[in-house]
């Protein structure tokens, strides 16, 4: 292995690296704030990559029909528990935000020429279709249980990925898609030649992460999801739902891995099952950083990049192996250095 | 003679052969593919084809029972056994996968019934034992494949070679029956990497193969994850040859590969590039008329090569039955019997993919008229000459 392969692996390893550090502040996120271990993430990934190729080939993503179908289902169970509360005035906002926005966005979509917009307006349609499904699988899903112990919540979230996983075969089909690049552009540094593409994605990684910092340091919902995630019960006697703490956490997990879905699409391919390793990959750098911190979850991501590019090299056929192994040598280091400090249920 | 006697006597036997035309029942035909899951684009084609296989052989009016087994093992083998049990078939054409067709054996050599595979792999039909027996199939083996892929580097003077393939059982098997071809032609294999279908990057792998400076690059990989390593390797500058398998032979592998695929060379069946082949392959009418045949039914540009495999599983029944019928009646275990030495006993058959010659040993029965080396030019297959 001369320099220049170092560099090349190194490359790939920060690319792949920044995609799995920005799935692992999401699981960071979601867990702190709701103690969900959000297997589906990943599925994000797949469906932000997939909705905006069938976009760009002008089809009608089935992800819209999912947002429209839990759009109905959840307006139908608001409505109803305004009915028995008489909250009459409720009403019209819950049919609104679940019924009229995911039925205008379906009538937007099917009268626009989809495949000869711009990308970044093609960009925006995709997150407008993928990110409300955060919130109302939140609603749908986690709100009804929300005081249920942790393996409760994970068992239902590994059945949510499998049938997300499931819904992305009906919707998209056993073949895979790729986007084209956003840039064609690469450079020389040194010996190295540096993609566009990999600069993209760093660059939109790191500006997302310090979008991330200014919304929990500076706005008040960040603000509001951060006492929630140091404590529940002291953050809502401080008047903060927790479900409105839910939802944005699960809509802010839903944002970025449909937003990492997009930016690897052009990289690789994505099929409908894709996203679940990605997932695991973010997970495991995640698990770093003990589920807690996000400065040390983002660092553990990026050296399952840079170890998974390195192995490939030097044992494609161990790849998996090395990289799931990593897992067991952290978890005794972290049993061994942190003392036990979980929430009491 | 009286003419009342000679009238009962032609009454006797007028009734007589009603009797022995209603007690021939028709043919039963079982069919098990995977017509959904993974394997759902190349189980899709086949079922397709099912429905334009002939509806009389021999006279005889012949039904087509089709079952999905949902790319499944453990469906597979209910199929077969709802098939063999319930619907009293006289053969069964399926699996479209090889670990699907190895489970419906067992079923097959139990209840005496032949069984005809689409599927790939060699060992379905290898070696022919007391269950094999029962199991014939229409899809090249892999290592028919192979030494074509051989052949086309001895005449291009490829003399190293590295090979990346899939990490399970398809990469592995091509790398050995590569591997044994190749190391007998002495072009030596510099690399041998791996790689999931689900990776997102494969950059180390490339990294490795370039630093091993080898004239080719065989991909073992099936379906549109064979693109990533093709396009990796051209990013990183590699400008020897890329081969890859025939398991990549469909329009979803041109779709997603656009620009990057450009230049792989291929073995596929005559089937693929059916119209640019000559008048004098045996395969070029059969494949033609069934080209013709699908495209009418489906829509232009539908046809791919796992449509053929059924076809020519068709074929080999046409040829069959007519045997078996000679012998037994159809619904009993002699005419099941009957038609499994009939399908061992066909000779010359020219069909879609090849020309059959099947014998007690060799249950595939193709030869090196059943795959031809294609190349990708503009988006399309081209015959190589």
């Amino acid at each position: 292995m001369d320099l220049q392969i170092a560099l090349l692996l190194g490359q790939d390893g920060i690319t792949n690296g920044a995609i799995y550090a920005l799935l692992s502040l999401a699981l960071v996120l979601v867990f702190t704030v709701t103690r969900v271990i959000f297997i589906p993430q990943g599925e994000f990934v797949a469906f932000g990559a997939l909705t905006l190729a069938s976009l760009q080939t002008g089809v009608l993503p089935g992800t819209l029909w999912l947002l429209i179908g839990l759009g109905a289902v959840a307006g139908l169970i608001d409505t109803v528990f305004a009915l028995r509360d008489r909250q009459l005035q409720r009403i019209p906002r819950i049919l609104g935000i679940n019924l009229a926005l995911p039925l205008a966005l379906a009538g937007l979509l099917a009268n626009i020429p989809l495949s000869s917009l711009g990308l970044p307006i093609q960009v925006l349609l995709t997150l407008a279709v993928v990110v409300p499904l955060g919130p109302l699988i939140y609603r749908l899903v986690f709100q009804p249980i929300a005081e249920a112990s942790v393996l409760v919540l994970l068992i239902v979230a590994v059945s949510v990925h499998v049938t997300l996983t499931g819904l992305g075969l009906f919707f998209f089909g056993a073949e895979g898609s790729r986007t084209p690049s956003f840039t064609d552009a690469s450079f020389e540094i040194g010996d190295a030649m540096i993609q566009g593409q990999t600069l993209l994605v760093v660059a939109a990684s790191l500006t997302l992460i310090v979008a991330l910092y200014l919304f929990f340091e500076r706005t008040l919902w960040g603000k509001a999801l951060r006492a929630t995630a140091m404590n529940r019960t002291g953050a809502r006697l401080m008047g903060i739902s927790a479900t409105m703490a839910g939802k944005l956490s699960f809509s802010v997990a839903a944002l970025i891995g449909a937003f990492s879905g997009i930016l690897i699409s052009p990289i690789t391919t994505i099929y409908y099952d894709s996203g679940f390793l990605i997932g695991l990959k973010g997970f495991v750098g995640a698990i770093v950083g003990g589920l807690g911190s996000y400065p040390l979850a983002a660092a553990g991501a990026v050296m399952v990049g840079l170890l998974e590019s390195y192995s490939s090299f030097w044992a494609s056929a161990f790849k998996e192996v090395i990289v799931f192994t990593l897992i067991i040598p952290v978890l005794v280091w972290r049993s061994l250095t942190t003392r036990h400090t979980e929430e009491e249920e | 003679m009286s003419s009342p006697s000679f009238a009962s006597t032609r009454l006797a036997v007028l009734s007589l052969a009603l009797v022995s035309l209603s007690a021939f029942a028709d043919i039963n035909v079982g069919v098990s593919v995977s017509a959904t899951g993974p394997a759902a684009s190349l189980g899709i084609p086949e079922k397709n084809t099912i429905a334009l296989l002939p509806k009389t052989i021999g006279g005889q009016k012949v039904n087509y029972i089709v079952l999905d087994d949902a790319t499944d093992t453990t469906s597979a083998v209910k199929n077969m056994r709802k098939l063999v049990a319930e619907d009293k078939v006289d053969v069964v054409i399926g699996s479209t996968t090889a670990p699907n067709s190895l489970a419906m054996t067992d079923i097959a050599a139990e209840s005496e019934t032949p069984l005809i595979s689409l599927a790939g792999s060699a060992i379905i039909v290898e070696p022919v034992d007391a269950k094999r027996h029962w199991v014939f199939k229409t899809a090249q083996n892999d290592a028919h494949m192979a030494t074509a892929i051989v052949e086309h580097m001895l005449n291009n003077k490829v003399q190293t070679v590295a090979f990346i393939g899939f990490a399970d059982a398809y990469g592995e098997g091509w790398f050995k029956e590569f591997a044994k071809i190749a190391e007998a032609r002495k072009i030596r294999i510099v690399a041998s990497e791996r790689f999931q279908r689900n990776d997102t990057s494969v950059t180390g792998q490339a990294l490795k193969i370039i630093a091993a400076k080898p004239d080719a690059v065989l991909i073992g990989a099936a379906g549109t994850p064979a693109v990533l390593p093709q396009k990796t390797l051209k990013e990183k500058g590699f400008k020897g040859f890329v081969y890859q398998t025939h398991g990549v032979a469909n329009s979803e592998f041109l779709r997603i590969g656009g620009k990057d695929v450009e230049g792989a060379l291929l073995p596929v069946g005559p089937l693929v590039v059916a119209a640019q082949l000559p008048d004098s392959a045996p395969s070029k009418k059969v494949a033609l008329d069934f080209i013709t045949r699908y495209e009418t039914a489906y829509g232009k540009g539908t046809v791919s090569a796992f449509g053929g495999h059924a076809w020519d599983a068709g074929l080999l029944l046409g040829a069959a039955i007519p045997q078996a019928l000679k012998k037994a009646q159809p619904g009993t275990r002699e005419f099941r019997s009957a038609l499994r030495d009939a399908l061992e006993g066909v000779k010359n058959l020219p069909a879609a993919h090849g020309v059959f010659n099947l014998n007690a040993q060799d249950h595939q029965g193709f030869d090196q008229r059943a795959r031809v080396m294609a190349r990708i030019e503009g988006g399309t297959w081209k015959l190589v000459k």
